[in-house]
């Protein structure tokens, strides 16, 4: 049974914590890191728009692929040329 | 109180408030009349005179999108504009109300184009009626100074959470300089506090309603059907609820300054007796109580009613009122093309059709794109309802003061 209006909070608030939202889910393409090239530089960290790269500045940066939406910034912007987006099979 | 006089236009006035109520945000973009408004916050910023972050947008969408970014974070949020820029922000103004963020915006009615016009009338802020923004219209710059501090009390009571608009009549009150009385600075303070930021329950625990990394919410999700009603239902339940509190918050003003504006919601003047009532909104109103003063003192009772709440509409004041009076007459400072009338007048023959025993209500349509509205006008007018008391009229809605 969905909430009545005394119930939902109001100002459209989601009830759920937005880190709950995996939009990940919505990518066509996703993000694949060759290590080999990566040059540990943190370029795709600077200019993922989602906050999708996991990074701490010293082992090499992981996608969060939970959230990365596979908008390929990334891809485009690493200077090794490590990163290719790769269609997701599901 | 310790007050102090200084000369002011309604758009200084407005800025003057601003500069007292511990504003963190204001993000402005400058048209005429309400260019003085932003002009002085930017002095006054320029001067360290007031510590706000002061954002100069390139649009008002901007302007009113980057208030929303501002309150929703916890900021106390500051804007004006008029006019075209209101229509331009449109878009934004429904999103302010739907997140239910408390933004304080003083509006300088103006026409909107086109033709263009840059003078005084309602229509910028009657196509923004129903956006579940509280509308509250000012008669002259003390109560534009006056209204401003109420409504961050307003906006942010727990009750209600939504936005103001304080509307200013352009040029007639926006640029005329009348004695202002201005509160100490300190007791402005003290009357706004700092921004409360409002609970709410998310995810089993009760956090601030607002964007913080230690509670990730999200503002402005997509909503569809499943509950874009619902959260509407909730929009209607806050706005009744500021009725209580716009009246209250009049009462509490009152204390500090000495000044009230009737029960907050309406200010009557002279209808204890009246057989006839002259309603409408703003600055006219100055004027129209010039003219019962006249008219009473040949013997005719008429009063005059100002809505000083346009949104959410006085009922319960305006029925114990006019169900009073033999006829209405409702100025109307914008038109509402093809419909019955114009937006005053249409609500209230709607208000008075429950009544058993209804007063004739006559429309007067004045004041377009800045048109004159001097006292032989409004003379003309209370003859009108004179005669109408005499003989009741048919249903009428006139254009008066344009030419033939």
């Amino acid at each position: 049974m969905k909430k009545g209006w005394r119930e939902v909070p109001i100002g459209g608030i989601c009830w759920v914590s937005s880190t709950e939202y995996k939009t990940g889910t919505w990518k066509t393409y996703a993000p694949r890191i060759d290590y080999e090239k990566c040059t540990n530089c943190g370029f795709c960290w600077f200019y993922c728009p989602d906050g999708a790269i996991r990074w701490n500045g010293e082992e090499k940066p992981k996608v969060d692929y939970d959230y990365c939406k596979g908008c390929g910034i990334c891809a485009h912007e690493c200077p090794a040329k490590a990163i290719t987006m790769e269609l997701e099979v599901k | 109180m310790n007050q102090k006089v200084i000369g002011l236009s309604g758009d200084e006035a407005v800025a003057y408030a601003v500069k007292q109520c511990n504003v963190d945000v204001v993000a402005a973009y400058p048209i005429t009349p309400q260019t003085i408004i932003v002009e002085r916050i930017a002095d006054y910023v320029n001067d360290g005179e007031v510590d706000l972050e002061y954002i100069p947008v390139e649009s008002e969408h901007s302007a009113m999108s980057a208030c929303i970014g501002a309150a929703a974070a916890g900021a106390r949020a500051f804007t004006a504009t008029a006019a075209n820029g209101l229509a331009l922000m449109h878009e934004v103004v429904y999103i302010a109300s739907s997140l239910r963020l408390p933004i304080v915006m003083a509006i300088v009615n103006r026409a909107l184009s086109g033709p263009i016009c840059i003078h005084c009338d309602h229509s910028d802020t009657m196509a923004e009626r129903d956006s579940s923004w509280i509308q509250l219209y000012v008669e002259d710059a003390q109560e534009a100074y006056d209204t401003v501090i109420q409504a961050f009390r307003i906006a942010e009571d727990p009750s209600v959470l939504l936005p103001v608009m304080v509307n200013l009549d352009g040029f007639i009150v926006s640029h005329t300089l009348q004695d202002v009385s201005v509160l100490p600075d300190e007791v402005v303070s003290e009357f706004v506090g700092k921004r409360q930021v409002a609970s709410i329950d998310v995810a089993g625990k009760t956090v601030p309603m607002m964007l913080h990394p230690d509670n990730p919410l999200t503002f402005g999700p997509l909503d569809l059907f499943d509950y874009y009603f619902e959260h509407k239902r909730q929009q209607e339940e806050a706005i009744k609820a500021a009725r209580d509190v716009i009246k209250r918050v009049n009462e509490e003003y009152y204390k500090i300054s000495g000044r009230r504006y009737g029960d907050g919601m309406v200010d009557s003047y002279r209808m204890d007796d009246a057989d006839i009532a002259v309603v409408g909104l703003g600055s006219t109103m100055g004027t129209v109580k010039e003219v019962v003063d006249e008219e009473r003192s040949r013997g005719l009772k008429v009063g005059a009613i100002r809505i000083r709440s346009f949104r959410p509409f006085p009922v319960d004041q305006l029925l114990e009122e006019l169900s009073r009076v033999k006829v209405v007459g409702v100025l109307d400072r914008s038109g509402a093309y093809g419909a019955p009338g114009a937006p005053v007048y249409n609500e209230i023959r709607s208000l008075l059709y429950d009544l058993d025993k209804r007063p004739a209500v006559l429309g007067y349509i004045y004041g377009i794109g800045g048109r004159d509205m001097p006292p032989e006008l409004v003379k003309s007018v209370i003859r009108d309802l004179e005669n109408a008391l005499e003989k009741p009229p048919e249903t009428k809605v006139e254009f008066i003061g344009v030419r033939e």
